[in-house]
């Protein structure tokens, strides 16, 4: 998802401002990116999260049942208000990814699996396992889970708010979505199935029709993080660690490989530029 | 304020689950001046240290640890939980929840004598958290307890001090005794209402985890404490139905 609104709900304020260029970068490598905004909902009893949400985020609309009706017909008769962050918009990371790899490979770049490195500047991105350089680095584990639903469709992500089991819902090619995701204080990678049993009933809650979906995949990793969970953009010598991109890969890394150019071309201190105590 | 033998400058207490990041958090506590941080072991732990990245960072806080039993549902997970969380923070403290009701997150009052008995008899300081009942309270106390943490409302509502007269009950009952408002809280006036009863300290989490301005949020429940207990120790004047004038009102038809 690249929900930079949404994420503001929690996030500082450069993940909203610095995430809106997101979805436009991705666009223009050549990433399939959907723009459809986000449909964001509760359960009845949540109702006043619903205003929360509204009054600590921006871009949205508010829906009334008929106008989320005639936006996700799938959702018709569930839910009597919703709200719709038009401006955001998601993609399918692995996609993504593949895309990317293909076309830097097709401009010469090579991958190689194999531990060292070469001569020059190095850009460390190695995520969690940079924690050897950086103490204060941390797991935030998230655990998702990948349906097959045919019987349901929906064209944007939705958001369920819930004290509890907050859920967002992506929906992918040919009838697949994604649930995501955990949020624990944690680098254990196991897929537990206390958060499973979370994610698929508050699924179950958003539409009874997941409860006849098919279960694809459950996955489970590590989010790198800093105490404030923003980025950080750090040199030693002749390597740029980039890292704690925490919960905002995709919608930061357009933003934070610039930054990283920058300083690697000695064009100033960028935002995420931080002084090195390590 | 002695809890377990242990001073303790601050009368609130706050979770540290739920806040934006750990800065935040770590700024929460600074502004709130709160004295001791409740942390969570069961789900971080992840069957070992896997949660240890965070822990470091409460740690890092500087204030008194206490472990809790949060999201335990049975007298074994329970003591499970303690015993790992003794093992992790060096600390014979624990902030024993055994919750019986997974809507409301009531306290089972059985299970929570129960493991509070097994606990202290392994040498733990179990701080329970319980209802305001009585005689639930005094099961606890029999159990070895020397503190108690009754609910204002169920963890995580804001809904405030639901049942005024059994918390004033439960205050009379046990006078000399520590005792500590726990969940439910949503507004600094609530905390400032427990303390002018005479409750010694409060503890919470969400109001000021999930505020829009956590760090405001805390300093504002950190001085809602302070005018409380200044409140209660000033003995504060009897409610009467009848109008006291603070000013003279002699020539003035008064007795009419």
């Amino acid at each position: 998802m690249l929900a930079p609104f949404c994420e503001g709900e929690a996030a500082e304020e450069p993940v909203v401002r610095l995430g809106q260029q997101a979805a436009g970068w991705w666009e223009r490598q050549g990433v399939s990116v959907t723009r459809r905004g986000t449909v964001v909902v509760t359960l009845n009893r949540d109702r006043r999260e619903l205003d929360r949400f509204a009054r600590r985020t921006e871009g949205h609309t508010r829906l009334d049942a008929a106008a989320l009706a005639a936006l996700e017909p799938d959702l018709a008769g569930r839910f009597d208000q919703a709200l719709h962050v038009t401006d955001e918009a998601h993609l399918d990371p692995r996609a993504a990814l593949r895309h990317l790899r293909a076309r830097l490979e097709g401009d010469g770049v090579s991958f190689v699996a194999e531990p060292g490195r070469g001569d020059g500047l190095t850009f460390d991105c190695r995520g969690l396992a940079a924690r050897d350089a950086f103490p204060d680095l941390r797991g935030v584990k998230g655990e998702m889970a990948v349906l097959r639903a045919p019987d349901i469709n929906l064209s944007r992500p939705v958001r369920l708010l819930h004290p509890r089991f907050p859920l967002y819902v992506v929906p992918r090619a040919d009838g697949h979505f994604m649930l995501g995701a955990t949020q624990i204080e944690s680098d254990d990678r196991r897929r537990r199935v206390r958060s499973v049993l979370e994610l698929l009933s508050a699924a179950y809650a958003l539409h009874p029709v997941f409860g006849e979906a098919e279960l694809v995949e459950i996955g489970a990793d590590a989010r790198p993080a800093f105490p404030d969970n923003l980025p950080r953009l750090i040199r030693r010598g002749e390597t740029i660690h980039v890292n704690g991109l925490f919960r905002h890969g995709f919608l930061l890394a357009p933003a934070l490989a610039r930054m990283a150019v920058d300083m690697a071309c000695d064009r100033g201190k960028p935002e995420f530029y931080h002084a090195d105590h390590g | 304020m002695r809890l377990y033998g242990t001073e303790i400058t601050s009368r609130l207490m706050l979770g540290t689950a739920q806040y934006p990041s750990p800065a935040v958090l770590a700024e929460s506590f600074r502004r709130s001046g709160a004295g001791i941080a409740t942390i969570s072991v069961r789900r971080e732990a992840g069957g070992d240290r896997a949660g240890a990245g965070f822990w470091n960072l409460v740690r890092d806080l500087g204030v008194a640890l206490l472990p809790n039993t949060a999201g335990c549902h049975s007298v074994r997970e329970a003591v499970t939980t303690a015993q790992m969380a003794r093992e992790l923070f060096d600390t014979p403290w624990i902030k024993l929840e055994v919750i019986g009701h997974a809507d409301t997150l009531q306290p089972d009052p059985f299970g929570l004598v129960e493991a509070a008995r097994i606990l202290t008899d392994e040498g733990f300081n179990v701080f329970p958290y319980t209802t305001e009942d009585v005689v639930l309270a005094d099961r606890l106390l029999q159990a070895g307890c020397e503190v108690l943490m009754p609910w204002g409302a169920p963890i995580g509502t804001g809904l405030g001090l639901t049942n005024i007269y059994g918390l004033r009950t439960l205050r009379a009952q046990f006078p000399d005794l520590p005792m500590v408002v726990d969940a439910g809280l949503g507004l600094p006036s609530q905390a400032a209402m427990a303390m002018e009863m005479g409750y010694d300290a409060v503890l919470l989490n969400t109001a000021v985890a999930k505020a829009g301005d956590p760090a405001a949020m805390a300093e504002g429940f950190a001085r809602a404490v302070e005018a409380g207990r200044l409140a209660h120790e000033a003995d504060p004047m009897e409610p009467r139905d009848m109008a006291a004038p603070s000013t003279p009102v002699i020539g003035r038809a008064f007795l009419s």
